[in-house]
């Protein structure tokens, strides 16, 4: 599903987003299980807040690493994660 | 065993063997009434500290009920204090909606309750208790906290067929997460075996049932079906390996590489009141013995799926063979796959609709007891 760039995300009911210090990586957990975020991933979920549209992620992620044209790839896993369940949109 | 192993990501404490119900197939050890006593608030303060910085993250109070504990929310709030995600596996009895409110404030992130079946006649039958009524008002508490809703359901013989009034129920409930897991043969299901192994028949109808389920419901519900291993040719990565990921504690202190090895013989698992966690995953011998692939003989030595399947369930391979480094018999590379088969032929030829109610040995004191005195099961012939 695409997602438009006016969208603001949460994360799921019962999902939680936090750093493991012994693995070295950002999890999302949810019931009786866990993925371990590779560092991108981690950086994008990190925004995912219930409050920021998704072309202000991409304009916050544009800014902490400059240079490089996020757009799609921030677009793709956001599209990933929304398909894994593990987000969704605020009801407006 | 060469080098550091990962950090148990999944503690699971079985906090009380105390249980309200009775149910046939119970994976708890079938002479449970006669261990020593539980482990204090304060043990279990220590030991969930003691895991968290061995790295794990999923935390299971589980039992027996863990709500028999009347500090289940000392612990909890502990637990989610110290960044675990806390799951509590419950069957709902002794939940209230004050306790539901206590244990909201103290951060539990997930509540699963189990049911028996979409029948009160035969959830109740099942667990030796009148609950059926009370487990659909404790749903609809568990959902009013904005719990996310986990409904679990062990299925066998007697139920499989129920499995689309079984999804029913769970959508009628709104629940997102929905876990159908056939019974697994060891404790009080293995006693009960020849009463509980579905059909070959019963199990593709269940599939398919849950399968069209699926499709109807999207991603509104997750739909987990855990096939029974006997009807498999191919043994299950049991735990993901021996010592790999998981660390069980048993309500009296000890610490077990999955539910089930406290039967092993030959071993002498370390407890907790005399040894911390680090030292138990990382260097005890009870820890290291199934390890890596050392242990292993034939067929599972020279085989190419040994770092795919471990060789399949030590507790298991015990349990129908003798020799728990055997390859787990359902594995048709196992010399002993014939005591799987011959187990699903004597269920097979038995009726697959039990009219008259089957006999079978309900999980209480009185026959854990007796049952232990018996000492354990032999391995079936």
């Amino acid at each position: 599903m695409a997602i438009a760039e006016d969208t603001v995300l949460q994360l799921a009911r019962g999902h939680r987003f936090q750093w493991e210090s012994v693995q070295s990586a950002h999890v999302l957990l949810y019931p009786e299980g866990m993925v371990k975020l590779g560092t991108s991933a981690g950086e994008i979920l990190k925004r995912v807040d219930g409050r920021t549209p998704v072309a202000a992620i991409i304009a916050d992620l544009e800014r902490a690493f400059p240079g490089a044209d996020l757009r799609r790839d921030v677009t793709e896993f956001l599209e990933h994660a929304h398909g894994k369940g593990w987000i969704h949109a605020r009801p407006a | 065993m060469p080098g550091q192993p990962n950090p148990p990501l999944w503690l699971n404490v079985e906090l009380t063997y105390r249980c309200p119900l009775h149910c046939v197939y119970c994976s708890n050890p079938v002479d449970y009434a006669t261990y020593g006593p539980e482990l204090a608030t304060e043990d279990w303060l220590r030991v969930l500290r003691e895991g968290r910085s061995l790295g794990a993250t999923q935390l299971g109070f589980s039992g027996g009920e863990p709500l028999v504990r009347d500090d289940l929310e000392v612990l909890v709030t502990e637990a989610r204090r110290l960044g675990y995600y806390t799951n509590l596996i419950t069957s709902g009895i002794g939940l209230n909606e004050a306790r539901v409110a206590r244990l909201k404030e103290g951060g539990l992130d997930h509540i699963q309750v189990s049911f028996q079946d979409s029948t009160r006649e035969m959830n109740d039958f099942l667990s030796s208790t009148r609950t059926f009524e009370l487990k659909r008002k404790i749903a609809k508490l568990v959902k009013q906290y904005d719990y996310p809703m986990v409904l679990n359901v062990v299925l066998h013989r007697l139920n499989i067929d129920h499995v689309q009034e079984l999804l029913e129920m769970a959508e009628q409930l709104e629940a997102e997460y929905v876990e159908l897991a056939n019974t697994q043969y060891y404790g009080w299901a293995y006693l009960n075996r020849d009463q509980l192994l579905p059909t070959r028949e019963q199990l593709e109808r269940a599939e398919e049932v849950t399968n069209r389920f699926r499709e109807r419901v999207g991603n509104k519900m997750k739909i987990y079906f855990v096939v029974p291993d006997y009807h498999e040719n191919r043994p299950k990565a049991c735990m993901n390996g021996w010592g790999s990921v998981f660390l069980n504690l048993t309500a009296d202190g000890l610490a077990l590489p999955c539910h089930e090895a406290r039967m092993l013989p030959g071993f002498d698992f370390p407890n907790v009141r005399e040894h911390d966690l680090r030292s138990i995953w990382v260097d005890s011998p009870a820890f290291n013995r199934y390890r890596g692939d050392q242990w292993m003989k034939e067929p599972c030595r020279g085989c190419p799926d040994k770092m795919k399947d471990y060789g399949g369930c030590r507790c298991q391979a015990y349990l129908l063979t003798g020799d728990a480094a055997n390859a787990d018999p359902v594995c048709d590379r196992s010399p002993h796959h014939a005591l799987v088969t011959r187990a699903l032929e004597r269920a097979a030829a038995a009726p697959a609709r039990v009219e008259t109610k089957p006999v079978l040995l309900f999980r209480d004191d009185k026959n854990s007891r007796a049952l232990s005195q018996k000492r354990a099961p032999a391995p079936a012939a």
